[in-house]
């Protein structure tokens, strides 16, 4: 299906003096999709969600988003997306209800309207109880869902989540995400940055692979996984010695290893005969388990670093 | 790239305006009571206490000599409070800002709502000041009430002052030394308490480049149906403080907010 782009970067970037937090980077979000930005802390993605909301001016490159240059006109760009940063960004001055009408004047819609989108919004995310209840007294869970209500607020056509799921439980998490999907289902693009492989491979269409202020790939879940490194892993925790022994002994199987600190990542096309080998060399290591290559993985290869540090 | 920042709107201002009157309007109760407190406190204490033992001011009791510099002191310390302390929370503990900023609202507007509100916090102030001296009997005459549009441009030259000092400082500390150093000599030299003119001539040209001291003066002015040209230069001087303060204000917190 052919869709139109509704954000586009070319040679974006961001310095701060002599920090580079964002090098030059290319990207193009399709209209209705979900967008992650996946790298560790400090790879740049939040600065490109707020030069995205207009909260900093980028530094050089071009950024336009719903067909309106960032740096052009920041209240009508802003006008067409909602956001949800990283820390709560709630009104603990305000209840929920008046959080979601407060919001809403900003946009200056009016007080009807306003009305109806709250009540449509609470509704959806499941906050009647809460309504009258102060900010302050909600769980994590809940505070994240008002946050998003609070975006939708205006019905944008790009919503930003920045870590989304950061510090919730589980369960918590897990609702948000099947929120993320009812949204995407709506037609709204989704435009997110984590480190959680899980949640990128949960929710992304496409994703950037974000480093040290670089994209250093680019593609949906699958693909990256696909291109970038064989689909089966086998991991091995043992000492040096262990180590070497069984790459020497298997590497006519193994297509990529990677030595860490800890473990001993094995990648090949098909593990079972590679585990099983492993097995019965006997050798006493700590622990041996295959499992289906990650998009950590895919990180590790073209970084050379884990994901979360 | 970086262009010149957008022009301030005043609907976006408004918006922020009415924000902090919802906030407001949950605690008003509570609020209000000390703003009719404070100024019983001053007028027993200082006008009626000391006065007994101050006759000569120029043909009026010492009652009158303070009341209308105190009721100018009292838009002062309201406005001020809203643009340093509660701004500075807002901004940096609470996260408020970036909430609003990722709305339609930028930086100016933001600004120029924090200074309108600040200029209304300073009007209750300093109406409910006026509402106590109207119950003492002072100042009953129809000139009065040139002062209401008064409480609202002073309030607004001195939430910008605060907000100058806000946008520049890390620190919540650091609003001690506005407090300490700048605004109480003010409040202790401006004419309310005594004339400037008993004090060397040097603090009287300082005085003459501080805000307060143009308040007082035309307070008294207005309070004592003085009406004269220099009424007028007072007004002037606030005037036009006020506006190029605004201006500067949002530079500055545009610059702050927006990096």
């Amino acid at each position: 299906m052919e869709r139109s782009p509704i954000v586009k970067a070319k040679g974006l970037t961001k310095t701060y003096g002599d920090l580079v937090a964002v090098n030059a980077i290319d990207f193009q979000i399709e209209a209705g999709t979900c967008y992650g930005f996946l790298g560790p802390n400090g790879a740049g993605k939040t600065t490109v969600m707020r030069m995205i909301y207009c909260a900093t001016p980028s530094s050089d490159g071009s950024l336009i988003v719903n067909d309106l240059d960032v740096n052009d006109d920041m209240s009508a760009v802003k006008r067409s997306i909602g956001v949800v940063t990283q820390d709560d960004s709630l009104d603990y001055d305000l209840n929920v209800m008046n959080n979601l009408l407060v919001y809403a004047r900003y946009y200056d819609m009016k007080r009807e309207d306003a009305l109806i989108r709250a009540e449509e919004l609470i509704d959806f995310f499941q906050l009647g109880e809460k309504r009258d209840e102060n900010v302050r007294r909600l769980s994590g869970g809940m505070k994240r869902r008002l946050q998003i209500a609070r975006a939708l607020i205006n019905k944008p056509d790009v919503l930003i989540l920045d870590e989304p799921s950061t510090g919730l439980d589980p369960q918590a998490r897990h609702h948000v995400w099947a929120k993320c999907h009812e949204l995407i289902d709506r037609g709204v693009t989704l435009l997110l940055t984590t480190h959680y492989m899980d949640e990128a491979e949960q929710l992304c269409d496409r994703m950037a692979v974000m480093d040290r202020g670089r994209i250093v790939t680019e593609g949906s879940p699958w693909e990256l996984i696909n291109q970038e490194i064989p689909p089966q892993v086998v991991e091995v925790r043992g000492d040096t010695e262990q180590r070497r022994k069984i790459l020497e002994v298997v590497q006519d199987e193994v297509e990529y290893s990677e030595s860490l600190a800890d473990r001993l990542l094995l990648y090949s096309s098909g593990s079972t005969n590679l585990y099983t080998r492993i097995q019965e060399l006997d050798l006493k290591v700590k622990t041996v388990l295959s499992r289906r290559s990650s998009l950590e993985d895919v990180f590790l290869k073209l970084t050379g670093r884990e994901l979360i540090d | 790239m970086k262009k010149a920042a957008p022009p301030v709107r005043l609907l976006s201002a408004w918006r922020v305006w009415q924000r902090n009157a919802t906030v407001y309007k949950r605690t008003w109760k509570l609020n209000i009571l000390p703003n009719f407190f404070e100024p019983f406190l001053y007028l027993i204490g200082m006008g009626v206490g000391l006065g007994a033992y101050v006759n000569d001011m120029g043909g009026t009791s010492y009652l009158e000599f303070i009341a209308p510099g105190l009721l100018v002191s009292s838009i002062m310390w309201g406005a001020s409070l809203e643009t340093t302390y509660n701004v500075f929370v807002k901004m940096n503990f609470d996260r408020i800002y970036d909430g609003i900023l990722s709305t339609p609202i930028n930086p100016k507007d933001l600004a120029m709502g924090e200074l309108l509100w600040g200029a209304t916090r300073g009007t209750i102030y300093g109406g409910a000041f006026w509402s106590i001296l109207f119950v003492f009997g002072l100042g009953w005459h129809p000139g009065i009430l040139l002062i209401f549009p008064l409480l609202f441009i002073i309030g607004l030259l001195f939430a910008t002052v605060g907000l100058i000092f806000t946008s520049f400082i890390k620190e919540i500390e650091l609003f001690n030394y506005f407090f300490t150093l700048f605004l109480t000599p003010l409040f202790l030299f401006s004419g309310i308490f005594f004339p400037l003119e008993q004090l060397p001539e040097i603090v009287q040209i300082i005085a003459w480049f501080t805000p307060l001291y143009h308040g007082v003066e035309l307070s008294r002015g207005i309070f004592n149906q003085m009406w004269s040209f220099e009424l007028l230069t007072h007004f002037l001087w606030i005037l036009i403080v006020t506006v190029l303060n605004i201006y500067f204000v949002l530079y500055r917190i545009h610059k702050r907010l927006y990096k």
